[in-house]
């Protein structure tokens, strides 16, 4: 049968990866919907209107999905990881109540109104929902990045004993809860999850464009989301170099895993590109061994943050295993190299815009249309070498992620949930891809394909409000 | 990291219990009064769920959807709140009852899982067959999740160490029915005319199953739990408001008084978890001997969810109030959910 630690890792691995899915989604639209509902109210404009109506039906399934997963992952908690639970109740069960309480309460309540309630609230009213929703989705974020970069850069705490077991003592929450991590985690997270979502946008309407399918509606989707993705792309890349530097700082073994470098060096160089030569290169990279194309000095550079001859300790020199070095290196890898994308798109896009040519260039439509779901993509990489690159730790440097698993738990009961995990997620993803992709089929204004798209025909389609 | 502030802080929070209030057990009551709040709230999506079986045509099936439309993932979130907090004050409870009813937990997420997509699955095809396969799965989440719930609390209560027994059975049943009846009378606000009319009968009838299951599961829970105790005071007033209650709704819903009807209901709810609460108090997990004072964080963190708590749960009430009043009134048949 197979271990219950394995087994309750993946089903955790499996339902935190399927799961912010749908909070990047909600993250993400919320300033998006504030903004459409704004303009909706001060412009009378059908095409805000349309706008708002259309994404917050999008945002609505995507919260639903997010509720119903999100509290299968407050759950497993303590049916799988009890004692991680029992030890760190006092840091970890705070915040997870925290955010019930301050930010579920206003988004769900809130979102009651938002979606259901244009036509039976003030305009003011309706108005304050929506920020209340926006600001219920990013509250949210700030207790569960407070509670998981506790657990990268745990600070405030004292361990103690109690009958036999170690337990995790709050000794200073200041601290605790405004670690070192948190502020990196957040920004790079909430800007994550608006890069996405302006990246799903510019795709979708990307697609209508290129299939001469577009309508004012689509034109002001892709021009509000390449606007947003242009400031969004660069600063990802600009906070993410700076954030590495404090992974070095403050994890130096993640750090060692996302550059493979097992021997302690001086002056090492950022491997730009890394090319396996065989197989054994994908499984388990050695930084000594790949052949890569690197920029000499800017890895110590960039780990010190000013000094290109720094030294950067290698994964041999630490007492514990090692995380799952393949992993970390080629999804750190992965998500750097789809972040430069992004940028590349982005200022493709604002150059065509700048020369009136945004809508007749087929080819970035083809690439928009390609990336639309890359951000959310490139969001989980980022999360799997969060993730990954802590272990063996489930919180760095207190309690191994092996002892946090419940004591009782038998492989087959884990082998049962894995399982059912798989087959149901697996049917939720599916079903919420076909209502986003029925959604944007059926109530979004498009106009029938003309060969000409110099014709503007009458606007087809009704707002999405019925 | 010891700028004053910091320290000066945590140093008083740590001294001792706020005001010097018996944070504990206040704690074990607001832990019992959410759960109840969940039961209530979302309660009545349930049973409402339950009664979509019995209605044959679409306008009146929409006009259920609708009636909950904006409101059972506010209703559902109360249950989030419930983990939470059980796992900020009694952090070794939350572990060991999840872990030790392991399926059982995640049987009633499937049933959460199931009756919150449904209806959003249901309202985006209008063909019969794709219609009749949600609605069928709407049923099924919204009887699987209060009844998995209720044999979780009967376990809990009566310190059941497997996956469940007699008595938590009927403490699942129990549940559900209290669901339809919550349910049905919703519908006797929130509706009018035929679908209020017919609905209420079933809500009569599962009353009648609610009361038999919930005596029958505390008779056949108390023989084998040395620590319920059926015949203590508060047990058997608890037992009697109940009894009384049961007939003032069914009595109020005669009368058409539906707010009425609608409150007794909620009084037997509340009076359902303030039972389980009495009867566990001081224990907080019979099977681990647990009890409150065993089980209780330590000062700080206490002193701190205390302040989270009391000054944020006014304001979750006062959403719940804005919600609510912005829909306020029933909807009619064929209105259209979503």
């Amino acid at each position: 049968m197979i271990d219950p630690v394995i087994a309750s890792r993946l089903q955790f691995a499996l339902t935190t990866i399927v799961h912010i899915i749908f909070p990047v989604m909600s993250m993400g639209l919320a300033p998006f919907l504030i903004y459409f509902t704004w303009k909706e109210i001060r412009t009378e404009e059908q095409v805000y209107e349309q706008l708002r109506a259309f994404w917050t039906k999008i945002f609505a399934i995507s919260f639903v999905v997010g509720t119903v997963t999100g509290i299968v992952l407050e759950f497993e908690f303590g049916t799988n990881f009890a004692a991680f639970s029992t030890a760190a109740g006092e840091l970890f069960g705070g915040p997870l109540a925290m955010e019930g309480m301050m930010a579920f309460m206003l988004e769900a309540t809130f979102l009651g109104i938002f979606v259901f309630g244009r036509e039976r609230v003030t305009d003011r009213l309706y108005m304050i929902s929506s920020v209340f929703v926006g600001l219920g989705t990013w509250l949210s974020a700030v207790w569960i990045l407070i509670a998981n970069s506790w657990m990268q850069t745990p600070r405030g705490y004292e361990v103690a004993m109690q009958s036999g077991q170690p337990i995790i003592l709050l000794v200073d929450p200041i601290a605790a809860y405004a670690n070192p991590r948190f502020p990196w985690m957040y920004v790079h997270m909430q800007n994550a999850a608006v890069l996405s979502v302006a990246l799903f946008m510019t795709g979708v309407a990307a697609y209508y464009v290129w299939t001469n399918r577009d309508t004012e509606f689509w034109r002001k989707t892709m021009k509000i989301g390449l606007a947003v993705l242009l400031v969004t792309a660069p600063f990802q890349a600009i906070h993410g170099d700076a954030y590495g530097r404090h992974v070095a700082d403050t994890q130096p073994q993640k750090f060692a895993a996302m550059e493979a470098q097992y021997e302690t060096d001086s002056s090492v160089g950022l491997k730009l590109l890394a090319f396996p030569t065989s197989v054994e290169d994908i499984t388990d990279p050695h930084a000594e061994e790949l052949f890569v194309v690197e920029i000499p000095f800017v890895a110590s550079l960039l780990a010190s943050g000013d000094d290109p001859g720094a030294t950067i300790t290698g994964l041999d020199e630490f007492d514990s295993e090692n995380p799952p070095v393949a992993i970390v290196f080629w999804a750190f890898r992965a998500m750097v190299g789809l972040g430069f994308w992004f940028i590349l798109l982005a200022f493709w896009g604002g150059y065509r815009w700048l020369r009136g040519e945004l809508f007749e260039d087929d080819l970035l439509a083809k690439a928009l249309v390609g990336s639309s779901v890359l951000g959310i993509l490139t969001v989980e990489l980022g999360w799997i070498v969060t993730e990954v690159g802590r272990q063996p730790w489930v919180i760095q440097g207190v309690m191994k992620t092996h002892a946090g698993v419940s004591p009782g738990l038998t492989g087959t009961e884990a082998l049962i949930t894995l399982a059912g995990f798989v087959g149901v997620y697996a049917g939720l993803l599916t079903l919420y891809w076909y209502v986003v992709v029925r959604l944007i089929r059926e109530q979004a204004p498009t106009r029938p394909a003309t060969p000409n798209r110099d014709v503007s025909g009458p606007e087809k389609g009704v707002p999405g409000d019925d | 990291m010891t700028d004053p502030l910091s320290a000066a802080v945590p140093l008083s929070l740590a001294d001792g219990p706020l005001f010097g209030l018996p944070l504990p057990e206040l704690w074990f009551a607001l832990v019992f009064a959410v759960l109840g709040t969940f039961l209530f709230l979302d309660g009545f999506d349930f049973g409402v769920g339950v009664l979509f079986a019995t209605r044959g045509t679409d306008g009146e099936r929409e006009q259920l959807l609708a009636a909950i439309g904006p409101f059972w993932d506010g209703n559902e979130v109360w249950l989030v709140v419930f983990g939470g907090m059980l796992f900020a004050v009694f952090p070794e409870v939350y572990a060991t009852l999840f872990s030790r009813h392991y399926l059982l937990m995640f049987a009633i997420l499937g049933g959460l899982i199931l009756r919150g997509l449904a209806p959003e699955m249901y309202e985006q095809r209008h063909d019969e067959a794709w219609q009749r396969r949600w609605g069928q799965a709407f049923v099924v989440g919204s009887i699987a999740s209060p009844f998995f719930l209720g044999v979780f609390v009967g376990n809990w209560l009566f310190g059941v160490d497997g996956m469940a027994s007699i008595a938590s059975l009927l403490v699942g049943l129990a549940v559900v029915s209290l669901t339809v009846v919550d349910g049905a009378a919703y519908l006797g606000v929130k509706t009018r005319g035929d679908v209020r009319l017919e609905t209420r009968s079933f809500g009569y009838l599962a009353q009648v199953v609610y009361l038999l299951a919930a005596v029958a599961a505390l008779v056949v829970g108390s023989r084998s739990a040395a620590h319920v105790d059926l015949f203590s005071l508060p047990t058997l007033g608890l037992l009697g408001v109940t009894v009384v209650l049961a007939g003032g709704y069914v009595a109020a819903s005669r009368a058409e008084r539906h707010y009425l009807a609608f409150a007794a209901v909620a009084g037997q709810v509340y009076g359902l978890v303030a039972l389980v609460a009495t009867l566990l108090f001081p224990l907080v997990d019979p099977v681990t001997g647990l009890e409150i004072s065993d089980a209780i964080v330590s000062t700080l963190p206490l002193n701190l969810s205390s302040i989270g708590a009391a000054l944020l749960l006014p304001l979750v009430v006062s959403y719940f109030v804005v919600l609510y009043s912005a829909f306020s009134g029933p909807v009619d048949e064929g209105e259209s959910y979503g």
